[in-house]
Formats: structure tokens, sequence, C-alpha cells
């Protein structure tokens, strides 16, 4: 599977390692970091869920459709779970291409897919103590 | 094996009772109470059958706004409902 879920924090680095092609002249990496405010309200942290099953399959999906439709060496994704604090990386996608054209739009285009369709949520904490389940892509 | 339940009203059946296994995320989850459940129904699509279970929790999501997978893969919410399925109701999205 090209498509992960972590329960512990990702190593970026490492991840890379695996793209190396000694035909691909390009490496690049996406990370999505837990950010302290969404519309207007301040956030403390995300925990993210999943159907983890689906969500590995259809991750793994979207990926080996952006191989073929960017024509790269190599692509790769992690998915944390669980409760991540304010800075802390949610998702890592990787792509290695001959040009690196192809690899920056692979990995824009992965992270539009995944946010439409792969069975995965996060619940808001807020600062006053409230939280709730973010509904759809934001 | 499922058996047929005799509903009233000119003795018209309704569908064969099914045993299904429902998992529920997010906030479906958080109002079912539950992170899973069985439940015997004689619904005949997952439409019906989150009708059913609406009613039974009070979930505010619509229909409409879901998505379905039944043992583990995407289908749509007037498929065949069986005996032993694996049903999950996905709530919008938001990974990333």
């Amino acid at each position: 599977m090209t498509f992960w879920l972590s329960d512990h924090p990702i190593e970026g680095s490492r991840e890379k390692e695996r793209l190396a092609h000694p035909g691909a002249g390009a490496f690049v990496s996406f990370e999505g970091w837990v950010r302290n405010e969404h519309h207007g309200r301040a956030v403390i942290a995300l925990d993210y869920d999943a159907y983890r099953p689906l969500a590995i399959k259809e991750g793994s999906r979207i990926l080996i459709e952006a191989q073929t439709r960017f024509h790269l060496s190599g692509i790769f994704g992690i998915h944390r779970l669980g409760y991540l604090n304010i800075g802390e990386c949610a998702v890592w996608i990787g792509a290695s291409a001959a040009h690196r054209r192809e690899a920056f739009a692979a990995c824009m285009w992965v992270m539009d897919r995944i946010k439409e369709t792969v069975p995965i949520w996060k619940k808001e904490y807020f600062a006053d103590g409230s939280s709730h389940w973010v509904q759809g892509a934001g | 094996m499922g058996r047929w339940v005799d509903v009233e009203g000119g003795g018209e059946k309704s569908g064969i009772v099914k045993r299904v296994r429902l998992e529920y995320f997010a906030v479906l989850r958080e109002q079912a109470g539950v992170s899973s459940e069985f439940v015997e129904t004689d619904t005949a699509t997952p439409a019906e059958l989150f009708h059913e279970l609406r009613n039974r929790h009070g979930f505010t999501l619509t229909s409409e706004a879901l998505r379905v997978a039944i043992n583990g893969d995407f289908c749509g919410l007037d498929n065949e409902l069986c005996e032993g399925d694996e049903v999950v109701f996905i709530p919008p999205v938001a990974g990333g």
C-alpha cells in the first residue's frame, strides 16, 4: 500500500528515502500541520479518526492514480490519527518525478482528492473548552 | 437465515429481516453513543436503514449528507442490504 495511517508522529525525512530513484530529478513533499485557528475560532488541538480499512484503500487508490496521471517515479503518503497539538504534522505526501512540475502538481492534486473522499474526520478542540467534528473539507 | 415479517394493513409482507453490523464515526458515533452495534432490520437499502437509525438515535445528519460503505467498499445508498453486511455511514469527510 502506498498510503498509510499512523498513530505516531510522522518523520518526513525518513519517509522520503523510499522515493529516491535514479530517474527522478525532483522530489516534492507536502506536510499538513495543525493550525491554531479555524473560521475565526482559536483551536488548541485536533483529534483525527478514520474508518481505517477504507481510508487505506481509498488513499492508496488516489496515490496510485496520481502516479499514473503525473508520470511519477514514486509517491507515498501517511495520515496521522489521534490527538494532535498545534504544529504537529497531520499528513505527509511525497512525490518524486523526472521534473519538478509533475512532482509539485501531484502533491496538490493528491491533497485535494484526499480531502474529498478519504474517510478521515477531525474533531476540533477550541480554546473556550468546546469541541466539534468538522463536517466537510475545510 | 432471514425471516419474513408481516406488517399490518392488508397483509402486505415487509422485507426479510437481516442482521447487520453498523460501525459509527465522528458525529454519528457521538449521537449514537456507541461505536458499533448489531441491528435486526427489515429495510432493503442503506437509505432505508439510515432512516430507521436516524429515528432511533436522533441523528441530525440527513442521508443526503452521507456516503455509505458496505463490507469495506463505497456503494450507493440504494444498494441491496444483505444478511451479515458491515455497514458504515460516512459523514462529510475532513481529512488532511
